[in-house]
């Protein structure tokens, strides 16, 4: 379970987000809806450690995990424009997340396996990700972040940029993954429909 | 429709050969048949096999291998830090904290060898590793300026998603960062690598006598031993094995760069972590540019122990004791240097950019005129210089004791840099530019000189003073061709340093802290319309 | 305005520089240059007053040019031969007379104008004071007693250097010669490229010398200008010479070939062999005059070292080894 309490974080002279507090329970899709500029990648970010906020604490199962670094919350998260890493090939970026935890290689190989065939992507395993096309690439990113089974999985604005017929059917993809693996994932978008299709309950910032 | 507008608005067929007529007539002169007399020189049956069986070139060879080797591998570490800082951070004094890395690239190498004669204690001085600390020094300025420049755009969104699936910063640096500025640490290692293995006025000030590379081997031979066909046999071999260098290095390089796309703006350090990083890290890289050059001027006010102006005040004569003579007037060398300095910057500057637009002009054509033009930069001063020696040796082309023939060697060196700050200039020009001046009723002729010719006035003024600080700094070939009487300031430095006395030593601290003046001047005035990566700001009217 | 000033400074800078040329055959006085090692003097003594007499007598007036020791003078006139930088060249001794024969630097035969015995020379007071003999023969140098306290010339850069270098082989043999520098290196001899340099900046016993080393290869004449210059004055040589390490040397002066003025040349070479330029010779440079009708100053006969048995070499030995010892000695002992 996720909770972030009172997160205040301030750039300079403007306050961006203001005493904000949200709650993801187990296995819970939360969907964060605002327009942007509203603070809420900023949000996302602290609660990924990748922004130190001003005050405010993050836990995790209880757990306060506001000052440990990234590397160790296990809280994943994909990026709107997927940064997808270019000099490594699709299976080697869906693996990277269990090669740092230094997990054994053929073990890697099937969870990579299992990944690609999850969001439809066996048949790419080999290609490098600079040859991948606009939905393919967040496919790819999103079974990257899954792989080593995040406690929590934070998404943001993921199917932004795609035409109305890709973007509806990755976002049902989306869904079916999320609750297919039982993930805690704290959505944003500013896509209300998107919001309704993928989360089990929509808050706003 | 540009096959039309070839037909309708071709400049005139005459155009691009009358340009070109004085580079090429020049580089054939000046640098082809100096190379082909080298060439001839070696070709005798002999004269290989002597060189070649000579002893100790085993060691010289091995050694000028391994310096670079062990040169190139400390800058790439130690340049690495201030390469990332210098790329992802803002801060107060970065713009200063910049020229001091670049500033000691540029500077003539008898100035940063004197520097560290002065800075190094008497232990350390014709060691190797006193050689390995400035080339050290000198090179920081690629490490940050080419590494740092492809740091700059590596999204920072990138590291951040390998923080988020658990790579700790080191694997963060080992799994991404590395792999993708891969290019920039190639081009970087390369470009380090061939100058330090070419490395003259730094490894003859502090390398001494007893590590010669193959540089200053050739120059030995040449100009002590008087043995030219061995000179000539090592400077080809030289050659040889840069040409090898290129070659191998090119192929690892050719990996086609990696789109990165995303935000990898600099930002001002946020936590306490990365606020002491930069701190720290903009402190010691700033010690280490500025306190050799400190300490040069420093010693040339001590003698015995005590402050003293006796080297600055007797800089004027030539006087080693009473009668006897050092044999170069230092002060004379000083106006030496800047009348070939002037002279030098005129020719790199007419050639340069008579070349240059003759490029421009030839569209796909003109690389062949390119690549010539960049032979000498390839080609190591010392070569060229002795090139020239042996080629213009007899009559009617006995040019040895011509007043020019040394800022010509200056020119031939500085001229493709000239060539390299203007292309990008010319290239840059919107073709519609001229297309309008057309319209407006200006011939194919007209327009070219109304916007070619003119793009390229303020930048080629720039270059002027680039070329000077080169010709100002010129060593290794000015070594071949000097004479009495018409010492530069490198040659001086080199003679009054070379006495074991000290008031000679400080003499030369004195001489080398004027050329790091005279020459920190010309760059800090060049440097606002020249960029060191060769291309060239226009400034704004 | 600025770019027309800065061609018109450009222009200014090029004529000026145009006026250094060096060809300055035009009108009389004529003036010739006369290369030289670096330890001949440039003014202000009896050999440059001498000079002075003889530019009075012909109208021909003498430039001194020096670049460094005989070495250095001689592979430069190599490159510059058949163009060279000055017109008559003075120094160019017995060791590398073949260097410059085979580059072709002189207009016929040059002229014999001084000898001298190369030797190491010894500060007296130093070893005094410490209690200590100073050496008597060459392979005393190699003593532990001595070790760290011998300056050497580099024989690619200096003749008494180059002398010095055939002197022990000479003595060792040319098959052992090797291990003879291998042993001095390893007893710590330093190192310098010009004699001027060794004795005045690197020798203790050298007159305004802050040298700390008391032996150093010299010449056997060379205690008289200990003598000479002594401040205050003393009537006993303050430095010795060890009479085994020695080796005669001849030193010659010729006409360069190419010289744009050969006539003045041949008579500036006519009056460095007279005897009113020789006779400042003993006391000036410290060596032997090769005229014969000259008269040696007592203090030159009384405190000079003429040794019995200097160690020599003949011209053709000499032509065929010199770049090969040089180029092994370099080897051994700088690398």
């Amino acid at each position: 379970m996720l909770a972030a309490s009172d997160i205040t974080v301030r750039f300079g002279e403007r306050t961006v987000l203001d005493c904000v507090s949200l709650e993801v329970a187990s296995g819970e899709v939360v969907a964060l809806l605002g327009p942007s500029g509203v603070g809420k990648s900023t949000l996302l970010r602290v609660v990924a450690g990748l922004l130190t906020a001003d005050s405010g604490t993050v836990s995790l199962d209880g757990r306060d995990v506001t000052m440990l670094p990234s590397h160790r919350r296990n809280i994943g998260l994909v990026f709107q424009d997927e940064q997808l890493f270019p000099h490594l090939t699709v299976a080697e970026n869906v693996g990277f997340g269990l090669r740092m935890q230094r997990v054994g290689r053929t073990e890697i190989s099937a969870r990579v396996q299992d990944l690609l065939q999850l969001v439809g992507l066996e048949a790419l395993a080999n290609l490098h990700v600079t040859k991948l096309s606009g939905g393919e690439a967040k496919r790819v990113a999103l079974a990257r972040s899954l792989a080593p089974r995040p406690a929590v999985l934070l998404l943001d604005e993921p199917l932004t940029g795609l035409d109305r017929e890709l973007h509806d059917r990755l976002a049902a993809d989306l869904a079916t993954v999320l609750r297919t693996t039982g993930t805690t994932a704290l959505l944003v978008t500013h896509d209300i429909d998107e919001a309704t299709t993928i989360a089990d309950r929509i808050e706003r910032l | 429709m540009d096959r039309d507008r070839a037909a309708l608005n071709r400049r005139p067929w005459w155009l691009v050969p009358a340009l070109a007529a004085a580079p090429v007539a020049g580089l054939a002169l000046f640098y082809l048949w100096p190379l082909a007399t080298l060439l001839a020189r070696v070709v005798q049956p002999g004269s290989v096999s002597d060189a070649l069986g000579a002893p100790g070139l085993a060691r010289v060879m091995w050694f000028t291998f391994w310096q670079a080797l062990v040169s190139t591998t400390m800058t790439m570490v130690i340049g690495f830090a201030p390469a990332y800082l210098m790329a992802r951070f803002r801060f107060r004094g970065r713009a200063a904290l910049l020229a001091m890395v670049t500033v000691p690239f540029m500077l003539p190498t008898v100035v940063v060898g004197a520097a560290f004669l002065a800075l190094l204690p008497a232990s350390w001085h014709g060691t190797a590793r006193a050689v390995i600390v400035a080339h050290v020094f000198f090179n920081i300025a690629v490490v940050v300026r080419l590494v740092g420049a492809m740091w700059a755009v590596l999204p920072t969104d990138l590291t951040a998603a390998a923080r988020t699936l658990g790579a700790t910063p080191s694997q963060v640096l080992r799994f991404i960062v590395l792999p993708l500025l891969r290019p920039a640490l190639w081009a970087a290692s390369t470009v380090v690598f061939l100058f330090t293995f070419t490395s003259f006025g730094a490894v003859k000030l502090l390398g001494g006598a007893a590590n010669p590379t193959l540089e200053v081997e050739i120059a030995r031979r040449a100009t002590q031993l008087g043995d030219v066909d061995g000179a000539a046999v090592l400077s080809l071999l030289q050659l040889v094995i840069l040409g090898a260098v290129v070659w191998w290095s090119s192929r690892w390089q050719r990996r086609a760069s990696l789109h990165l796309a995303g935000d990898g703006a600099a930002r001002v350090a946020r936590s306490r972590h990365e606020r002491r990083f930069v701190a720290i890290t903009g402190a010691l890289t700033a010690s280490v540019m500025v306190i050799p050059l400190v300490v040069l001027v420093s010693r040339s006010f001590r003698l015995g122990g005590a402050w003293s102006l006796n080297a600055w005040r007797t800089l004027g004569s030539s006087e080693v004791r009473p009668g006897v003579s050092l044999g170069v007037d230092p002060l004379a060398s000083l106006l030496t240097s800047l009348r070939f300095a002037v002279v030098a910057a005129l020719i790199s500057v007419v050639i340069g950019g008579l070349a240059s637009l003759a490029i421009g002009a030839a569209g796909r054509h003109g690389s062949l005129l390119d690549v010539g033009l960049m032979l000498p930069l390839g080609t190591s001063a010392v070569t060229i210089g002795l090139g020239m020696l042996i080629t213009f040796d007899t009559a009617p082309f006995d040019w040895r004791a011509r007043w020019w023939l040394i800022p010509l060697g200056h020119a031939l060196v500085a001229t493709p840099f000239v060539v390299r700050a203007l292309l990008p200039v010319l290239r840059s020009i919107p073709a519609d530019q001229r297309a309008a001046a057309a319209t407006l009723g200006a011939s194919p002729l007209r327009a070219w000189l109304a916007v070619d010719v003119r793009r390229v006035a303020l930048p080629l003024a720039a270059s002027a003073g680039l070329a000077a600080a080169i010709s100002l700094g010129e060593f290794g070939a000015t070594t071949f061709l000097t004479r009495a009487g018409r010492e530069t300031m490198p040659i001086a430095i080199g003679r009054l340093l070379g006495r074991a006395g000290e008031i000679p030593r400080a003499q030369g601290f004195a001489l080398a802290t004027i050329l790091l003046a005279t020459c920190g001047l010309i760059i800090g005035a060049v440097s606002g319309a020249v960029r060191p990566d060769g291309r060239v700001h226009a400034r704004s009217k | 305005m600025r770019k027309v000033l800065l061609a018109g400074l450009a222009a200014g800078l090029v004529l000026a520089a145009c006026g250094n040329d060096e060809d300055r055959s035009s009108g009389t006085p004529a003036t010739i240059t006369l290369v030289a090692y670096d330890s001949f003097p440039t003014k202000d003594t009896p050999l440059n007053e001498a000079l002075a007499v003889f530019t009075a007598d012909t109208g021909i007036a003498v430039n001194i040019v020096t670049a460094g020791d005989a070495g250095t003078m001689v592979a430069k006139a190599v490159l510059t031969a058949g163009n060279p930088e000055g017109d008559v060249m003075w120094g160019v001794d017995n060791t590398l007379l073949s260097a410059a024969t085979e580059g072709k630097v002189f207009e016929g035969q040059p002229s014999e104008v001084d000898f001298g015995d190369v030797c190491v020379n010894y500060d007296i007071a130093w070893f005094a004071d410490r209690g200590v003999e100073p050496p008597t023969t060459m392979d005393d140098l190699l003593l532990p007693e001595y070790k760290d306290l011998l300056v050497v010339q580099n024989p690619a850069t200096s003749s008494p250097g180059l002398a010095f270098l055939m002197a022990t082989i000479a003595h060792t043999g040319e098959a052992s010669w090797q291990q003879f520098w291998t042993d001095l290196r390893a007893n710590g001899v330093e190192v310098v490229d010009s004699w001027d340099s060794a004795y005045y900046e690197r020798f203790s016993g050298a007159a305004g010398s802050a040298g700390d080393k008391p032996l150093v290869v010299s010449y056997g004449s060379s205690p008289p200008a200990e003598v000479v210059f002594a401040d205050p004055p003393r009537d006993d040589a303050p430095t010795g010479v060890v009479g085994a390490t020695c080796f005669r040397q001849i030193e010659y002066a010729g006409v360069l070939r190419g010289t744009k003025h050969p006539d003045e040349a041949a008579q500036l070479t006519a009056f460095l062999l007279s005897e009113p330029f020789q006779k400042e010779l003993p006391l000036t440079l410290f060596v032997y005059p090769a005229n014969p009708s000259v008269t040696l100053p007592e203090v030159f006969t009384k405190f000079a070292v003429v040794p019995t048995n200097p160690f020599t070499f003949d011209p053709e030995t000499i032509a065929a080894n010199r770049q090969q010892w040089q180029d092994q000695w370099t080897e051994i002992v700088l690398r």
